[in-house]
């Protein structure tokens, strides 16, 4: 029997499980979702898939539905685009889309459908773009095509916005390009000029070869420059000053001194300085915005899987599907397994279990009847129900957390860069520098008062002090990512620099969010007989005794039976075994269970082992604290951070939790709902000076995530939470969030060197020019030094290594 | 050395040329997502050719 453990499904490359084996089958599945995939594949010659060679991780899970609402006018109104000779376009958001087979597979559906003209799919955002010519084939057929294959499909609800950005992209990367050319070649022509400086050159050469740089400047100033114009001009309508504002003052600076001096024929002209000033800052910036691109783009993804559809129920007894929005209060929905809720509202008939992990994060399902109060976003596990809709749509409790998530993302408070923090001091000082020049040159030679003064602008214009912050944090951005950590916006970075308040979640944070055997006292020879019964059962309890002895040889079970929220009893190898709850298992067999429970530990769900009759053993299953988490959490205790758990579970639990952490009670919260977590997070925000950190995995977590001044998912999180988050963890355990916390610090640390010495050089720039001293060689010198220095700084700087353990 | 009037601006021409064909890219969308194609181009070895890559990339109204 042990060699049934060995199959995999052909599709997903999953274990089969042992109730799905089909002996002597070629080809086994682990569940009907793989099958219906595979068949499809098999069935249009797209085996190739399967070369491909990409691990697959997870099993299909088609959703069974009819996708009907696609067809709706209305549906069509908001989502679908004409796309020319009688096509039409939608974007659709594709659940499962990881690696390049899913690529491969989506962009085949013409192959598997008439009528279909294209789709092609974006990784990065797991978009499809179908084409499809309506009166051929209906989108809900398409839709259904896709959830067959495990890609389940939910309207993109960005489209608008999304033209409008991606018009932004393009327009700042044409800038990039064309500022880069230009600076490109402009040091071709002022390379010729220095080397003529320092060698001797023919009048008419140098004359030349300023005007071509005068030529070429132009268009990067009036085009890609014009950006900085631009910022400067809405800064000082805002009667603040950013630090476009001495940019712009140095660029113009520059520019009109550069074009009187080609045209007088004497002294410097800066345009090489400039070219090359606009092409780096702009990089800089969209650098930037390509992080905090991706997180809003999370943010409608996120929207984009809140269920659009319910089944309703009319009264004569017909199932109609209709548009999430159209449902109104009063109307009975159908609800089968496997499909989300689609409104708050009361059971009407029938009894199932519900999957609530999106609001508590609790992934044992909860078992609901007739009268209960059941919410939109929870899944419906074992049995169809009829749910009376009470709170449709937005009025839903998921549509309000949601939104709450929405709401405090744009409400957080940008951070303040440390070098927009300091540039009113520095326009201030300059413009001060600038006058004393002046004035001090016009009484001792009028003639070079204005030049030099001028020459001061240029000399101090923020290239480097604009660069070091952009270029340190997006350096250390990239070597946490091959740490596996994941930051979406640099100013998250900034935040995490000085200690402040952690909450951490406790299911899948501190916890591995699995049910695994913990405590079992009993002897070893009941075990085989315990899993010989668990084999048979689909429970999440029994996946626990599953993983806790692999290696046992089990024998067969036969005559079992299952009583649903009790246990499973059967007969193995001659011996009446029954395994369930304390309540179940002494209803049926004698014994003193005392001594063997009451060490249990009150954070873990007992089981009772009855073997013919009399009770032999106890187990103790609940989710493990994982391994690292104590030290990871003393650790940062170390460094200042005031760590405190926040948890939808029971209170006991959590106390428990805590004991382990060595962590006080009254940091240990349990019992919250996401609206608590929420309150909890936004009210230490108030009131604490410090950053306010919240790590969590759901969707339960999602808005006190959205919330807190830094939000972190982790590993195997919901996709909700991961959208909120401003820094995600793809390594299991609380030791990234170490590792996060100190690269921080560095990142910080090498911020202020790099503000240190672009700061240096333009005190030493401003001295030489204040003295009158500053030449073309001094000035093409410092100025791309300084920019090199902060370059340099920032791309050694170790700021994530791998910290000892 | 008076070769240098015409080189450089010949030089600037095909900069300006350069320039546009990059612009002309980009507002096509060629730079819209660089990652999908990196992994498209990994299975394009087979017999049939696709009705959605042979018009080539499609630019959004």
């Amino acid at each position: 029997m042990t060699s049934v453990r060995c199959l995999r499904c052909v599709h997903c490359g999953l274990d089969v499980p042992a109730g799905f084996v089909e002996p002597g089958a070629a080809s086994q599945f682990c569940c009907a979702g793989c099958r219906v995939a595979y068949r499809i594949i098999h069935e249009h010659g797209l085996d190739q898939y399967y070369r491909l060679g990409e691990k697959r991780e997870a099993a299909v899970r088609s959703t069974q539905r009819t996708y009907e609402e696609f067809d709706h006018p209305s549906f069509e109104d908001l989502y679908v685009r004409d796309a020319g000779n009688g096509l039409s376009e939608v974007e659709l958001y594709i659940e499962g889309v990881h690696c390049a087979s899913c690529v491969w597979l989506v962009e085949r559906v013409p192959f598997l459908l008439e009528g279909v003209a294209r789709a092609e799919l974006e990784v990065r955002r797991s978009l499809a773009r179908i084409t499809w010519d309506a009166n051929a084939v209906k989108l809900s057929n398409v839709a259904r095509m896709l959830d067959s294959l495990g890609y389940a499909p939910h309207p993109y609800r960005g489209v608008r916005r999304d033209a409008l950005r991606r018009k932004e992209d393009r327009a700042m990367l044409v800038r990039i390009g064309v500022s880069g050319a230009i600076a490109g070649n402009l040091m071709l022509a002022a390379a010729a000029l220095y080397a003529g400086w320092a060698g001797g050159m023919e009048h008419e050469w140098q004359l030349f070869f300023r005007w071509v740089s005068f030529v070429l400047v132009t268009p990067t100033i009036l085009w890609p420059g014009r950006v900085f114009f631009a910022g400067a001009w809405s800064a000082l309508r805002a009667r603040t000053l950013h630090m476009d504002v001495p940019i712009a003052l140095g660029l113009a600076a520059g520019y009109v001194q550069g074009a009187i001096n080609t045209i007088r024929d004497s002294g410097p002209i800066y345009f090489d300085g400039l070219a090359v000033l606009v092409f780096l800052l702009l990089v800089g910036r969209y650098v930037q915005q390509r992080g905090q691109r991706a997180a809003a783009d999370g943010a409608e993804l996120l929207f984009s899987l809140t269920p659009t559809t319910a089944r309703v129920i009319d009264g004569a007894g017909a199932v109609h599907e209709v548009p999430a929005e159209a449902l109104l209060p009063g109307t009975i929905i159908e609800v089968r397994p496997g499909e989300t809720l689609a409104a708050d509202g009361v059971v009407a008939d029938g009894r199932s279990q519900l999957d609530m992990a999106l609001l508590t994060g609790e992934s044992r399902p909860e078992s609901v009847g007739v009268g209960m109060k059941v919410y939109a976003g929870t899944v419906n596990v074992t049995s169809p129900i009829r749910v009376r809709v009470e709170q449709p749509g937005e009025s839903s409790r998921v549509a309000k957390i949601l939104r709450q998530v929405e709401e405090s993302g744009r409400r957080r408070a940008p951070v303040v860069q440390a070098a927009n923090r300091m540039a009113p001091w520095f326009v201030g000082g300059v413009l001060a520098l600038a006058v004393v020049t002046f004035v001090v040159w016009r009484s001792r030679d009028p003639a070079r008062a204005m030049d030099n003064a001028i020459a001061l602008l240029i000399v101090t214009c923020p290239c480097a002090l604009a660069l070091s912050t952009p270029l340190a944090v997006s350096a250390a951005i990239a070597r946490a990512a091959r740490r596996g950590i994941f930051v979406k916006g640099g100013d998250a970075l900034e935040s995490l620099a000085r200690p402040g308040r952690i909450f951490l979640d406790k299911t899948g944070t501190i916890t591995e969010s699995r049910t695994a055997l913990v405590q079992w006292c009993g002897p070893e020879w009941v075990q085989p007989l315990v899993l010989a019964l668990e084999a048979e059962s689909t429970h999440p309890l029994a996946a626990g005794f599953r993983a806790a002895w692999p290696e046992a040889e089990v024998p067969r079970a036969c005559e079992t039976t299952h009583v649903v929220g009790g246990g499973i009893a059967g007969n193995v190898a001659g011996h009446r075994v029954i395994v369930g709850s304390p309540a179940f298992v002494k209803a049926r067999a004698l014994g003193s269970v005392g001594a063997m429970t009451s060490r249990m530990d009150a954070s873990l769900t007992p089981v009772l082992v009855a073997v013919d009759g009399r009770i032999v053993a106890a187990a103790g299953l609940g989710d493990p604290i994982r391994g690292d988490a104590a030290r990871s959490v003393a650790r940062l205790r170390s460094r200042g951070w005031h760590v405190s758990v926040l948890s939808g579970d029971a209170g006991a639990v959590v106390a428990a939790i805590g004991r382990e952490l060595d962590l006080p009670a009254r940091d240990c919260e349990g019992g919250m709902s996401p609206e608590d977590k929420l309150h909890m997070v936004e009210k230490v925000r108030d009131e604490e000076d410090g950053p306010v950190v919240m790590v969590g995995d759901g969707v339960n977590d999602a808005a006190a995530i959205a919330a807190a001044s830094v939000g972190i998912g982790v590993h195997g999180g919901a996709e909700a939470c991961l959208s909120a988050a401003d820094i995600y963890l793809t390594r299991p355990g609380l030791a990234p969030l170490v590792e996060l916390v100190r690269g921080a610090e560095r990142t910080m640390g090498v911020i202020k060197r790099n503000l240190a010495f672009s700061l240096a050089y333009n005190l030493a720039g401003a001295a030489l020019a204040m003295t009158g001293s500053i030449n073309p060689l001094v000035a093409a010198i410092l100025m791309p030094a300084s920019s090199l220095t902060v370059v340099l700084s920032s791309w050694h700087a170790r700021t994530f290594v791998e910290s000892p353990a | 050395m008076s070769v240098l009037y015409i080189v450089v601006p010949v030089a600037l021409l095909i900069v300006a040329v350069a320039v546009g064909a990059f612009v002309w890219a980009a507002n096509r969308g060629q730079f819209d997502d660089l990652e999908t194609p990196a992994l498209r181009m990994l299975h394009d070895d087979e017999e049939r050719i696709l009705p959605a890559n042979d018009r080539g990339p499609v630019s959004p109204p």
